[in-house]
C-alpha cells in the first residue's frame, strides 16, 4: 500500500490548516478561493493514505513537536483506530467539498471564506486527535474542532442560528472542560503519564473507586458522543447548512466523539480493566437507553434533518456500547461501525441537502413523490438507509454484526435484544421517506419532471452511496486494520 | 559592571528618568523617554532573571552592608515579577502612544513622569530585600498610580482616584503598622534578618498581630474580595493605557508582597500555623473567583467586566497560594505571569475599540465585529486564553491549577475552578455575540478598522498568549523555581 508518500502524522494535520489559511487569504477573490477549497482535501487525502503503510508494518515512532509540560508534550502518532477515523474524514472531505461549493452556491450564502476556512479547520483538528499520542493532544485539537464548528453552526447569523449555536458551543465546552478536562489532569496526576497505550494507563495507578468516576467523568466529558442527557447540541447543530451537519455533525464532530470514547476505553482503562469497573455497567445501560431514546424521537420527528440527527445520536450510542462492552470483537464492532455509520449519514443528509435545494421541501411528509422527480437522490437515499440500517449489501451489516456478536460474547443478553429493537427502529424511521417518494403520486400541481439537484450535489452523494457498497467488500481490510490496534 | 550591580537599574533607569521626563515639552520626547526607559529596565530585569535562576543575588545601596543599608535581595521569585512588570510596560508602551494623545492630549510629560514613577515604584518593591523600603515604593507607585488614574477623560475617574486613595491609604498603613511592629520585636527591617529573628518571637502576640496587619493590608492592594470595592472603579475610569498597566502589574505586585512576607519573612508553617491563613485565603479567593465571575456577567460596561473578571482571577491566583504547596504555589506565580498577559490583551483591544468607537459599553459593540475584525478576532482570542482553553496560556494556568487542587486532595475545588472558567465562558460570549451576531444600532457612527499602529502591539500580546500556551519554558520554568524559591523560606536559601 506504498501508494502515496509517508508524511510526518503532523505534516498531515497540519494540511488543512494552511489550506484554511489559504482560504481565508483569498476572501476578496472567489475564484482563488474556490480553487483552495478544491484543492485543499486531495494532499490531505493522499497524506492519511501514506500512513497506512508504516500501521501494516507496525512502525510506530510518536513525533513530539513541542514539549508542553515536563514530560508531556504535544506528540503525534498513528495508531490503527485513529488511521481508520482519519481515513473517513480524508475520504468523506474530498467528496464533501463539491458538494459543499454547489449548495452554498445554489442557496446564495455568503461570507463562504469564513465558512471554508472553519470547515477545513474543523477537518484538521479531527486529523489532531485521530493522530494524538496522548490524551493532552487529544484535548487541545478537541477543543479547536468545537471551537472552530461554532461559526458553521451560526452560519446565517439569524436569531434561530445564533440560539441552536449557543446550546451547540455551550454543551460541547461545559462538557469537555467540566468533565473531560479534570478527568485528563485527574489521569495525569495518578498515572504520571497521558500517553494512549494498548492495555491502558490507569490499571495499575488508580483504585476501582476513582477508576469508576474517572470513568464517568470521560465518557460524560465527551459531548461529542451525545450520550444523553449531553445529546441536545447535535439537534441544536441542524440549523447549520447543510454540508455542516452533513461533513461534520455526520462524521467528523460526531465521530471524534465516539473515537475518543473508544480510545479512553481502549489506551486509557484498558478492556481488562474497563470490565471491572463499578460504572461501566451505568455507563453501558446509558448508552444502551440513548440508543434507544433517540430512535424513539427520530421515529416522530417529521423534520427530515431532525430525524436524521437524532438517528445519529442513536447510532453513536451504538458506539459507545461497543466500547462499554468491553470484549475486542465490540471493540473492532465499534471501530468499524464509525467509519460504515459515516459513509451511510453523510449520504443520507446529503440527500436531504439535494432535497431541499431542489425542491425546498425539508419534512417527510412532503415528500410524496419526490423519487419521480429525483431519482438519484432517493436511490442513494435507499443505500445509505440500508447501511445506517445494517442490511447487506452495505457495509453497515458488518459492524453492527461484530457488536452484536461483542454483545453475545459477554454475555449482555439485555443489549442483544436493544441492538435488534433499535435495528427495526431504524426501518421504522428510515424507510418511510424512501417508501412515499417512490411509491405515492406527487401532489397535485406539481411538475413531473426530472429535477435533481445541481451536479456538484448528485455526483458526490451517488460516491458515497456507492462507496457504502463497496465498504460491503472492503470489510474485511477494515476489519484487519482495526485488530491490528486492539489484539 | 556585573549583573548584581546592574540589577537595581530595573528600578533606577525609570526612577531617573521620570524626574528628567516631567520637564520634557511636547508629546513624542516624554513617550521616547519612557519608551526606552522601560525597555532598558525589561532588558537589565531578563538579565537578572537569568542570573537569579543559579542562585539569590545580593546588592547593597551606597556600600552599605546590611542589615544596616537598604539591600537588593533577588532571588527567582522577585526576579520573576520584575522581568513580568518591565516586560509589559514595555511591550505597552508602542500602542499608548496613539491611545494617551487622544485621551491625555494636554501635559503628557508630567502624566509618563508619573506613569515611570508607578512603574519604578512597582520595580522597587519587587526587587528590594528591606521591609521599610517595600512601604515606601508602595506609598511612591500608590501616589503616582492615584494621579494616573484621576487622569482619566471621565469626570467620574476623579471619585474613582480619590476612593482608591482612601482604601490604598488604608493598605499601606495596615502594612506600614505590620512592619513597625516587626521593627519594635526584632530590631531590623532587613528580611533576611527579620526570617532569622522572628522563630524565637513566633509566640508573642504582637508578632501574630503584625502578620494579620500585613496579610490584611495586602489585601486591599490585592483587591481580594471583600477588599476589592476600589479595583473596578479605578480600571473603569483610569486612561486606557493606565487601566492596562494596572490590570496586568499592580495586584501580581501586591500578591508578591504578600507571598514575600507569608513564605519568606514569616516561615509558611509559622503563617500558616499561627493564624488559619490557609482557611481564610481560600475561602476569600473562592468567593473572589465566584462572585467576580458572577458580576462580571452582568456588566455593561465592558471595562468593568474586565475588572471583575480581575477580581476573579485574583481568586485564582491566591487559591494556589492558600493550597501551601510548591505545585500550588508555581500555579498562583504561573497565573500571575500568564494573567497579565491575556488582561493586557484584553485591555488594549479594549483601548483600541474605546479609540475607534469613543465607547467600551456593550451596545457600542454591535456588529463591530465586520468593522473592526482584527481588533475583535484579538479580543476574542485573548478571551479564549481567559477562559483557559488550549492551547493558550490559560489552559496551562488551569492545568496547574487543577493539578494543585487535585494533588492537595481538594478535589472538590476542581469544581468549582471549572465552573467559574464556564462563567467567564458567558461573559466573553456576550461580548463577542454582540460583536458578531447582532447589528449595529441605526444611529451607530461609521467605524472602521483601528491604525496598525494600535493593531500590531495587541497581536503580539494575544500571540504572547499562544506562544506562552505551547513553549511554556520560560513561564513555567521561572513559576517553579519562584515557588520553590518561596518555598525554601530564606529567599533562596542560605546566603
Amino acid at each position: 500500500m506504498s501508494l502515496a508518500p509517508a508524511l510526518n502524522p503532523f505534516t498531515v494535520v497540519l494540511i488543512p490548516f494552511i489550506g484554511a489559511l489559504a482560504i481565508a487569504l483569498a476572501a476578496r477573490s472567489p475564484r482563488l478561493r474556490d480553487a483552495f477549497c478544491w484543492l485543499a482535501p486531495i494532499p490531505f487525502f493522499i497524506g492519511v493514505l501514506g500512513q497506512i503503510g508504516p500501521v501494516l508494518e507496525g512502525r510506530f515512532a510518536p513525533q513530539t513537536l513541542v514539549e508542553i509540560l515536563p514530560g508531556l508534550g504535544i506528540t503525534f502518532s498513528v495508531q490503527p483506530l485513529g488511521l481508520t477515523f482519519a481515513i473517513l474524514a480524508s475520504t468523506l472531505w474530498v467528496l464533501a467539498t463539491p458538494y459543499a461549493i454547489g449548495y452554498m452556491r445554489g442557496e446564495g450564502y455568503g461570507n463562504l471564506a469564513r465558512f471554508f476556512a472553519c470547515y477545513a479547520i474543523a477537518l484538521g483538528a479531527a486529523a489532531g486527535i485521530a493522530f494524538a499520542d496522548n490524551l493532552l493532544t487529544l484535548y487541545i485539537f478537541y477543543e479547536i474542532l468545537s471551537v472552530s464548528t461554532y461559526p458553521l453552526v451560526a452560519h446565517t447569523g439569524t436569531d434561530k442560528a445564533r440560539q441552536g449555536g449557543r446550546t451547540y458551543i455551550a454543551l460541547l465546552l461545559v462538557t469537555s472542560v467540566c468533565f473531560m478536562l479534570p478527568a485528563i489532569i485527574w489521569t495525569w496526576h495518578a498515572a504520571g503519564t497521558l500517553d494512549l497505550r494498548p492495555g491502558g494507563i490507569l490499571g495499575d495507578a488508580v483504585g476501582p473507586g476513582t477508576g469508576a468516576v474517572l470513568l464517568l467523568l470521560f465518557m460524560f466529558g465527551t459531548g461529542k458522543a451525545a450520550l444523553m442527557p449531553f445529546h441536545r447540541w447535535l439537534p441544536a447543530a441542524m440549523v447549520a447548512p447543510t454540508p455542516v451537519s452533513a461533513l461534520l455533525h455526520a462524521v467528523a464532530v460526531v465521530k471524534a466523539g465516539v473515537f475518543v470514547a473508544l480510545t479512553v476505553a481502549l489506551y486509557v482503562f484498558g478492556l481488562d480493566y474497563l470490565a471491572e469497573l463499578a460504572t461501566r455497567d451505568f455507563v453501558l445501560y446509558v448508552a444502551t437507553f440513548t440508543m434507544l431514546a433517540a430512535s424513539l424521537v427520530a421515529l416522530h420527528r417529521d423534520n427530515l434533518k431532525s430525524r436524521l440527527a437524532y438517528s445519529t445520536v442513536s447510532q453513536l450510542s451504538y458506539i459507545v456500547v461497543g466500547a462499554m462492552l468491553a470484549s475486542q470483537w465490540s471493540a473492532i464492532g465499534g471501530g468499524m461501525h464509525m467509519l460504515m455509520h459515516g459513509f451511510g449519514k453523510i449520504t443520507l443528509f446529503f440527500c436531504a441537502g439535494a432535497i431541499f435545494l431542489a425542491t425546498h421541501k425539508s419534512n417527510v411528509s412532503d415528500l410524496d413523490g419526490v423519487g419521480r422527480r429525483m431519482p438519484f437522490t432517493m436511490l442513494a437515499f435507499f443505500i445509505g438507509a440500508l447501511c445506517v440500517i445494517g442490511l447487506p449489501p452495505t457495509g453497515g451489516v458488518w459492524s453492527k454484526m461484530h457488536l452484536i456478536m461483542g454483545a453475545l460474547d459477554t454475555g449482555e443478553s439485555l443489549v442483544v435484544v436493544a441492538f435488534v429493537l433499535s435495528t427495526l427502529l431504524n426501518i421504522g424511521y428510515l424507510l418511510p421517506p424512501v417508501m412515499r417518494a417512490f411509491l405515492r403520486p406527487l401532489p397535485e400541481g406539481e411538475p413531473s419532471g426530472m429535477q435533481e439537484a445541481p451536479m456538484l450535489c448528485v455526483v458526490p452523494l451517488c460516491l458515497t452511496a456507492i462507496g457504502t457498497l463497496v465498504l460491503f467488500f472492503l470489510a474485511g481490510h477494515a476489519y484487519g486494520l482495526l485488530s491490528l490496534g486492539i489484539n | 559592571m556585573t549583573v548584581v550591580e546592574l540589577s537595581p537599574f530595573s528600578m533606577l533607569v525609570p526612577l531617573i528618568a521620570s524626574a528628567v521626563c516631567a520637564l520634557l515639552p511636547g508629546r513624542l520626547w516624554p513617550w521616547l523617554l519612557t519608551f526606552a526607559a522601560a525597555a532598558a529596565s525589561a532588558v537589565i530585569a531578563a538579565i537578572t532573571l537569568a542570573a537569579a535562576m543559579d542562585g539569590p543575588l545580593s546588592y547593597a545601596f551606597g556600600n552599605w552592608e546590611p542589615p544596616i543599608g537598604i539591600e537588593y535581595r533577588i532571588d527567582a521569585a522577585n526576579a520573576f515579577v520584575a522581568l513580568l512588570v518591565s516586560a509589559v510596560a514595555a511591550v505597552i508602551l508602542p500602542w499608548a502612544k496613539t491611545s494617551v494623545d487622544q485621551e491625555v492630549p494636554e501635559r503628557q510629560g508630567p502624566f509618563y513622569a508619573l506613569f515611570l514613577l508607578a512603574f519604578a515604584g512597582l520595580m522597587g518593591i519587587t526587587l528590594t530585600g528591606d521591609a521599610f523600603n517595600v512601604f515606601v515604593f508602595l506609598e511612591i507607585s500608590s501616589l503616582a498610580t492615584y494621579a494616573l488614574i484621576a487622569h482619566g477623560q471621565d469626570r467620574r475617574a476623579l471619585l474613582a482616584a480619590f476612593r482608591y486613595l482612601i482604601m490604598g491609604t488604608v493598605g499601606a498603613t495596615f502594612l506600614l503598622i505590620g512592619i513597625g511592629f516587626l521593627y519594635m520585636m526584632t530590631g531590623t527591617l532587613n528580611m533576611v534578618d527579620l526570617a532569622q529573628r522572628l522563630p524565637e518571637l513566633r509566640d508573642t502576640a504582637t508578632v501574630e498581630v503584625a502578620l494579620a496587619f500585613i496579610v490584611v493590608g495586602m489585601g486591599l492592594k490585592l483587591a481580594l474580595l471583600p477588599l476589592h470595592l476600589w479595583l473596578p472603579n479605578a480600571y473603569t475610569y483610569a486612561p486606557s493605557f493606565i487601566s492596562v498597566f494596572l490590570a496586568a502589574t499592580a495586584t501580581k505586585v501586591a500578591l508578591y508582597v504578600l507571598l514575600r512576607f507569608t513564605f519568606t519573612v514569616f516561615a509558611p508553617d509559622y503563617s500558616f500555623v499561627a493564624l488559619p491563613l490557609a482557611v481564610v485565603l481560600m475561602a476569600l479567593a473562592i468567593a473572589g473567583m465566584v462572585v467576580g465571575s458572577w458580576v462580571a456577567i452582568y456588566q455593561a460596561n465592558i471595562k468593568r467586566m474586565l475588572a471583575y473578571s480581575s477580581v476573579a482571577q485574583v481568586g485564582y491566583m491566591v487559591l494556589g497560594v492558600s493550597l501551601v504547596s510548591v505545585t500550588g504555589l508555581t500555579a498562583a506565580l504561573l497565573h500571575m505571569f500568564n494573567h497579565a498577559l491575556m488582561k493586557a490583551a484584553l485591555f488594549m483591544a479594549l483601548g483600541t475599540i474605546a479609540y475607534q468607537v469613543g465607547s467600551v459599553r456593550i451596545e457600542a459593540f454591535r456588529g463591530l465585529g465586520k468593522r473592526m475584525p482584527w481588533t475583535l478576532t484579538a479580543f476574542a482570542l485573548a478571551g479564549v486564553s481567559l477562559i483557559g482553553l488550549p492551547p493558550t496560556a490559560g489552559f496551562i494556568s488551569k492545568w496547574y491549577l487543577i493539578s494543585a487542587a487535585v494533588e492537595s486532595g481538594h478535589a472538590w475545588l476542581v469544581a468549582l475552578i471549572v465552573i467559574t472558567s464556564m462563567m467567564a465562558l458567558i461573559y466573553i460570549w456576550r461580548v463577542l455575540e454582540a460583536a458578531w451576531f447582532r447589528q449595529p444600532a441605526e444611529d451607530a457612527p461609521a467605524v472602521t478598522e483601528a491604525p496598525l499602529r494600535l493593531l500590531i502591539p495587541v497581536w503580539v500580546l494575544v500571540a504572547a498568549n499562544f506562544y506562552f500556551g505551547i513553549d511554556t519554558r520560560l513561564n513555567v520554568g521561572a513559576a517553579t523555581a519562584a515557588a520553590e524559591a518561596l518555598m525554601g523560606g530564606i529567599p533562596g536559601g542560605a546566603p
